[in-house]
């Protein structure tokens, strides 16, 4: 008997597929990979940038890493991340805080749940509309502002 | 012992605080006169180390964005799977990470503002 | 009227080592719901699929099953409203399968239990006490939770629930915030050391799938992030002692 079809969970499977059940369970599924994804970047700049503390050299070496094109495009993703996670997460903080979800009361044929109301839905897109932003913005920067 | 509500109390504060903390790290590159390239050049980047208020940001980044990651990190190991002993490793090695990043990125600002 | 392709995950755990799908083909109304579709095949074309059903409207929250992907109840589903002519029934997943379309609700009502749903409150010992009082406003602050019909197709959207066998799920955590935030109820601190674990309510993300499957308007979302602000402080003030009316001799 295999075991994984005797308890049926889901598994990761579950978290892999966001466009079953609207736009709340695409942001929770984007807040998770933008967070595991930041925490990367994060180790990684600390990673880089520490080597200012071995002189001018080491510094430049590591920009002529970087400061290259596949670089600039990592960090445009990252920015868009960033701001993904801040945006979406205010949104969360505010929601597990109790604010914007609406009341309990007594619900009326088609059942339309008050959590997922255009405030928090509005509150999405708006998130992603800052990071795609955000990201147009330091596309700016990095390619087309003075090298 | 710890309660879940404490961590997850430190979690959204961290949260907050480093959306705020991030932000005046990047307008910090931005509006550096020069414009974001040449705030990027070693002298200046070394230059950044006497401004004891930006150094204060610095370190309050490492350690708002350290717990805010490795506490996310922690939360979603133990929702894969479940154990004490898988969930006590997790949480070890969680704190392990955060305090490693700290404490490895401290050093950098310490050496950095030493070489002013 | 069209003819409908009806897909059917078949397992048998005792037996099998893998499911099959087995086709049928089934003449739908417009009013054709899939358990109607999924009782004409039983009745005269394979006796032998295990499907659960009772009530047919929706109330009892036996046919939960995963109709072309989302979790729905079979009773409540109309052929047409799918908006395909091929519909792929299987078992609610994250719960154990018995055989076929059955599914096994030990473990999601032992967490229902374990947020202890029932009024806890000491001070009926009166034997002239006759009822609490309690006032529309106060109903209104747990009523939808009530709505409950434990069908299960909360706790199988819940992304948590795919992978925490700890987690209680959205039902029973909205269960708990029903009771919680009940006036007549008074187990405050014993509810929120409960629900103030490791795999409690802090492990709820607000995907809110559960709120988007849920055919009864319960909206545990809701509940569970108004439980997660009252651990949190908030809300505090919606929470009320009901008065116990004794009848004086």
């Amino acid at each position: 008997m295999d075991k994984g079809m005797k308890e049926n969970r889901e598994g990761i499977k579950g978290w892999l597929n966001p466009s079953r059940y609207g736009i709340s369970r695409f942001a929770y599924w984007l807040q998770r990979l933008t967070g595991l994804g930041l925490l990367a970047y994060f180790i990684a700049h600390i990673s880089e940038t520490s080597n200012i503390v071995y002189g001018k050299e080491a510094w430049d070496k590591m920009l002529s890493l970087t400061q290259t094109t596949v670089g600039h495009i990592i960090l445009i993703i990252v920015i868009g991340m960033c701001v993904f996670h801040a945006a979406n997460g205010v949104r969360l903080y505010a929601a597990e805080h109790g604010k914007g979800i609406g009341r309990a009361g007594r619900p009326e044929y088609p059942y339309r749940p008050t959590s997922l109301n255009i405030a928090m839905k509005a509150s999405i897109w708006i998130s992603v509309v800052l990071a795609v932003i955000a990201m147009l913005y330091g596309a700016y920067v990095l390619f087309l502002s003075e090298a | 012992m710890v309660r879940e509500s404490s961590i997850m109390k430190v979690h959204y504060y961290t949260g907050l605080a480093a959306i705020v903390l991030v932000a005046i790290h990047v307008m910090f590159r931005l509006t550096a006169p020069g414009g974001y390239y040449a705030s990027l050049e070693y002298e200046n980047v070394i230059a950044n180390y006497s401004n004891v208020s930006y150094v204060v940001v610095l370190e309050l980044i490492l350690v708002t964005v350290a717990i805010h990651g490795f506490n996310g990190l922690r939360v979603i190991l133990i929702e894969l799977k479940q154990g004490e002993a898988w969930e006590r490793a997790v949480k070890w090695l969680c704190i392990a990470g955060a305090i490693a990043v700290m404490v490895y990125g401290t050093r950098t600002i310490i050496l950095a503002s030493m070489m002013l | 009227m069209k003819r409908v392709r009806i897909i059917v995950q078949r397992y048998n755990p005792k037996v099998d080592v893998q499911a099959r799908y087995d086709e049928f083909e089934v003449t739908a109304e417009r009013w054709t719901t899939v358990l109607d579709a999924l009782l004409y095949i039983k009745a005269h074309i394979d006796h032998s699929i295990a499907l659960r059903y009772s009530c047919r409207m929706a109330s009892c929250g036996s046919c939960g099953m995963l109709i072309n992907g989302i979790p729905r109840l079979a009773c409540y589903t109309k052929v047409y409203e799918l908006g395909t002519d091929t519909i792929t029934c299987k078992p609610l997943p994250n719960f154990p399968i018995i055989r076929d379309l059955a599914t096994d609700f030990k473990a999601f009502f032992a967490k229902h239990k374990s947020m202890r749903p029932y009024i806890i409150n000491e001070d009926i010992d009166d034997s002239n006490a006759k009822e609490f009082i309690q006032k529309p406003e106060e109903v209104e602050e747990y009523l939808q939770f009530s709505y409950c019909i434990k069908c299960g197709l909360c706790y199988s959207a819940c992304p948590t629930v795919a992978t925490d066998r700890l987690f209680p799920g959205p039902q029973a955590l909205a269960q708990m915030y029903r009771y919680l935030i009940d006036s007549r109820d008074k187990a405050i601190d014993e509810r929120l050391r409960i629900v103030d674990d490791r795999h409690g309510v802090w492990r709820c993300h607000f995907a809110g799938s559960c709120s988007s499957v849920c055919p009864k308007g319960v909206d545990p979302a809701l509940g569970i992030q108004l439980l997660r602000a009252y651990l949190l402080g908030h809300g505090k003030e919606r929470k009320k002692i009901a008065e116990l009316y004794i009848k004086k001799l």
